[in-house]
């Protein structure tokens, strides 16, 4: 056992706990929180395993942009202060499904690593990433610019206010009219 | 370093992402199980990097951070459907989303009995 496994040891039993508490909690709003302490932990984990660029974008994306996202979808849906109770179904498919899933998947892992010892490689610097992504990965970073494109759009265009009305309904008066009746509720 | 930490790590992240998506009503929930288990993809991925010697150094980080725009392009596209949702129907919980049109009169059933309609929508 060396300092790095102590790390990923603490950090590892961090990030398991805040999922159980994500996928097990009554509050809405807590659950997003206890995302971020996984999400945080799991950064750690990254720098302990020398992929330094990756923890940081870790943060910044996921705990800065998806979990404030979440944070407001929970805000903009409903969002009862304290527990609520109708957040779940009945639990023991899920159960038996989720634990074979983890615990089957644990021990695959387990049986082909052993306790083996894998000497860490030295700090990988965001220059030898970008390196990479740069040169040998450059096509596939392109067509992942075009899907956040198309993620935008299709984002907008599901948020028109149109969807799902009547076509009857689509003067433009009328929707003015829904519009105000619905702000003064 | 062991690499069976982080791996096993990652597999119980997996397996509570698993149980999070089949036992949440509620999509928000749902999409935040979603991301427990992208994260424990990104997982194997980042310490598979550091074990194993591959022809191109740091493909994996490199994959990793392609899950993670991913992630971020899912997330935004399903909480415009999920506001979406919760626009027409007022309603966040997935085992109400009936998955097919319905007739004015069977729906205005189902509205006045809907946790019981809910049921038995699933079990046809």
């Amino acid at each position: 056992m060396t300092g790095a496994d102590v790390l990923l040891l603490g950090l590892g039993a961090v990030a398991v706990g805040a999922g159980v508490l994500v996928v097990g909690t009554r509050h809405l709003v807590r659950a997003g929180l206890y995302l971020v302490v996984c999400l945080g932990a799991l950064a750690g984990m990254y720098l302990v395993l020398t992929a330094e660029l990756v923890a940081w974008v870790q943060v910044l994306i996921y705990v800065g942009a998806v979990v404030v996202l979440l944070l407001f979808a929970v805000m903009l849906t409903r969002a009862p202060i304290g527990p609520s109770d109708d957040l779940d179904r009945p639990g023991w498919p899920a159960a038996l499904i989720g634990g074979g899933a983890g615990l089957g998947l644990a021990a695959v892992l387990v049986d082909a690593y052993r306790w083996t010892a894998v000497e860490l490689p030295a700090a990988g610097t965001a220059e030898r990433l970008g390196d990479q992504i740069f040169r040998s990965w450059v096509l596939p970073f392109e067509v992942l610019s075009v899907l956040l494109l198309a993620a935008l759009v299709g984002a907008i265009v599901l948020s028109r206010p149109e969807i799902g009305r009547p076509a009857t309904d689509r003067n433009p008066a009328r929707r003015v009219a829904d519009a105000e009746g619905g702000r003064s509720r | 370093m062991r690499p069976v930490i982080p791996y096993v790590t990652a597999a119980l992240l997996f397996g509570l992402g698993v149980y999070g998506v089949l036992r949440r009503r509620n999509a928000v929930l749902v999409l935040m199980a979603v991301e427990l288990m992208l994260n424990a993809v990104n997982l194997i991925l980042v310490t598979a990097d550091t074990t194993v010697r591959a022809q191109l150094p740091h493909g994996g980080q490199v994959f990793a951070l392609f899950v993670i725009v991913l992630a971020a392009a899912e997330i935004g596209v399903g909480l415009a459907i999920v506001l979406q949702l919760y626009r027409l129907r007022a309603t966040v919980a997935v085992d109400e989303v009936p998955l097919a049109e319905r007739s004015p009169a069977s729906a205005a059933a189902t509205s006045t009995g809907a946790a019981a309609a809910g049921g038995t929508e699933g079990a046809r």
